[in-house]
């Protein structure tokens, strides 16, 4: 197969969802199963033209439970696979987000967030499903969630998603939205050799010593896939280090609960991303994520044309959230402006971590986005206060 | 010799998870026969295990996924043949089996088991089909016949029963066979078959719930149960799978359907081969 048919190289006028398609293909992606739902279908009808062309397999299953169900089982086979949806898919794909995390697969899902809830308003673009993608599927659990802002993250935080659901052998969640997703712009596409991709990690034992679910140092077991000999048990009980139920054993749902939390958290690190703009001296911080980081940039630039002294974080991780860089902010500054288009979600982590720091929070809902001048106006009262 | 010495001198043995034994089934529930037939079939064919995958859902039967010593998945309740679909379709060179029960299969499955069918996505489906939730202490399912006793049904069950063997032909399966669990060599010729056949293939066993089930409709001791159902049961190969309803009086069994078509993959495969002559200019 030629590189250069599964890595489109080049300068392209893109949509997000074909981006985040292109992203998939070039991270490796393999295996697809989807089912259509507005603002995402895109990112299918995009698979299921390119798939068969590198040589991966689209499937469209007959729902989103099965769509997850599916990627799960190719992961287990050995492939890299993906599903994307919205707020209606993403509610029913939670049952298996849980049979993911308790499997410890890697699989990556995008949620091309729409206003909810329910069917709310399929084509317009909102960010209502932050904290789902969080605490959707029952139980405790860590996950890992992005927030593109552009077409171009479309494909590169698609690409970021499967090596860090490979790395962590967790669900990881591209949460777009339905303004991003149809969003046309520039894509610059490099070539196959500046793109790094990862790969999950494999035992180094032979099958007789092989303990399928016995961590390594960075509490991350190494996987054997289907039909390479090792003839692994996996479930969604809780289990031992050999994948077999234990279902009453406390001391064994411990442990492994309390892994699923720590991969992600003791890993939090080096798994966390954010962007920072003109915080070094900066009073009144916007802390954005997604699409509303563009409009808090733009409102932010205003900031400082007045004179006030503004800052942006973006976050670009949104789960596991970045506790301690909006910990050592808030330490600093004077207030916080948290512009989201829902009704609070992410704000309330802000406010949990910023303590005494004043939060203002900008909600957005309805299918427009913040305009620029709206943040600036709520900068521009917190500096004054 | 202890008991677990013993056990894995018996010639079947290596199909399965020794250690894991004793299983978690009641005395008198038919899985284990099920799972005896299905390990045989595996020897008599000699399958490569490593080869090899079972998927099952959630329920009594469900547990068979992890008894087995092969790749095995135990998935959410009612998506076993989803994720099979998955491991099938990423990984074609395996065999795939899902073995679960009519619960999980039919009623918080029945949508993925129509639509595997429908797609012809190869794999083999076992369902044994206990006339309840057994795991659950025994409440109305999709097969429990109408007039049953069950703890959702204390005055007697009001829902028609799915006719399964009519259900799996008319979205497409192309092998349907019904066997109790007291037709042992032939429900192991029966899986043999459907293992070796391409395409989507389904097995429904008609099994005892002796402590949950039978006891409510007083179906009496479980080895009763096997033998009624078998006595009552019709050889019928060929036969009008629609008219095969089960009753009181009588179950046909036999196989159904033993047809050929393309599978997904095969459909798959033929599609792939034309796009990549197409991209290589041709």
């Amino acid at each position: 197969m030629s590189m250069q048919r599964e890595v489109l190289t080049g300068k392209h006028l893109m949509q997000g969802d074909v981006a985040c398609a292109e992203g998939a293909i070039a991270a490796g992606c393999r295996f697809f199963a989807g089912y259509p739902i507005t603002p995402a279908t895109e990112i299918a009808e995009r698979m299921a033209r390119r798939m068969i062309e590198v040589g991966g397999m689209f499937v469209q299953m007959e729902d989103e439970l099965a769509s997850m169900a599916a990627i799960i089982g190719a992961s287990w086979a050995g492939a890299k696979a993906m599903t994307a949806t919205s707020g209606p898919g993403f509610s029913l794909m939670q049952e298996n987000i849980g049979l993911a995390v308790m499997t410890e697969t890697p699989c990556v899902v995008v949620n091309v967030m729409r206003g909810a809830p329910s069917t709310g308003q399929p084509t317009e673009g909102a960010q209502q499903d932050v904290m789902q993608s969080r605490w959707g599927s029952h139980g405790d659990y860590g996950v890992i969630a992005l927030a593109p802002a552009s077409v171009q993250e479309m494909f590169d935080l698609t690409i970021r998603c499967f090596n860090l659901a490979e790395v962590y052998r967790v669900p990881t969640f591209l949460l777009a939205d339905g303004f991003t997703g149809h969003l046309w712009e520039r894509v610059v596409i490099p070539s196959p050799e500046e793109i790094e991709t990862v790969q999950r990690k494999k035992p180094t034992v032979p099958p007789d010593r092989y303990i399928p679910f016995k961590p390594d140092d960075d509490l991350v077991p190494p996987m054997a896939c289907f039909g390479e000999g090792y003839r692994v048990h996996v479930t969604g009980l809780t289990h031992d280090e050999y994948g077999y139920p234990k279902t009453t054993d406390p001391q064994i749902q411990h442990k492994l609960v309390n892994r699923l939390c720590n991969k992600i958290n003791e890993n939090a690190d080096k798994i966390i991303m954010t962007h920072e703009f003109m915080l070094e001296d900066a009073e009144v911080v916007v802390i954005a994520y997604g699409i509303p980081s563009r409009s808090s940039l733009n409102a932010v630039r205003k900031a400082r044309k007045t004179g006030i002294k503004a800052g942006l974080l973006r976050l670009v991780t949104v789960w596991p959230f970045p506790e301690k860089q909006v910990e050592e902010l808030s330490n600093r500054v004077k207030a916080i402006v948290v512009p989201e288009m829902n009704c609070g979600q992410v704000v309330r982590e802000v406010e949990r971590v910023a303590k005494e720091t004043p939060v203002h929070f900008l909600s957005k809902i309805g299918g427009e986005l913040h305009s620029p001048s709206e943040i600036f106006r709520v900068i521009r009262r917190a500096a004054k206060a | 010799m202890t008991a677990m010495q013993e056990f894995k001198r018996h010639p079947l043995a290596k199909y399965l998870r020794v250690e894991r034994f004793p299983h978690i089934w009641c005395a008198g529930c038919g899985d284990g026969i099920i799972l005896n037939c299905f390990v045989k079939a595996l020897d008599d064919l000699g399958i490569d295990m490593n080869k090899f995958a079972v998927v099952s859902g959630i329920g009594c039967i469900g547990r068979a996924a992890g008894y087995i010593a092969c790749d095995s998945f135990h998935t959410t309740h009612g998506r076993p043949i989803a994720l099979a679909t998955g491991v099938k379709l990423a990984n074609p060179k395996l065999t795939v089996a899902v073995i679960s029960g009519d619960g999980d299969l039919f009623a918080i499955g029945g949508n993925h088991f129509i639509h595997a069918a429908r797609r012809n996505v190869d794999m083999t489906v076992i369902c044994s089909n206990n006339f309840n939730y057994g795991m659950t202490g025994g409440q109305s399912g999709p097969t429990t016949p109408l007039g049953s006793y069950t703890t959702t049904t204390p005055y007697g069950d009001i829902e028609h029963p799915f006719n399964l063997v009519h259900l799996a032909a008319a979205a497409g399966a192309v092998y349907v066979a019904r066997w109790t669990v007291l037709h042992v060599k032939r429900l192991t010729e029966s899986i043999k078959k459907a293992l070796q056949k391409k395409g989507f293939k389904f097995i429904e066993v008609i099994s005892p719930c002796p402590e949950v089930y039978g006891r409510r409709n007083k179906l009496g001791k479980a080895v009763d149960t096997m033998m009624k159902y078998k006595q009552i049961s019709e050889i019928r190969h060929g036969y009008d799978p629609a008219k095969a309803e089960i009753t009181v009086e009588k179950i046909v069994v036999g196989e159904f359907v033993d047809i050929e078509k393309p599978t997904y993959g095969e459909l798959l495969k033929k599609q792939f081969m034309a796009v990549q002559q197409k991209l290589k200019g041709g």
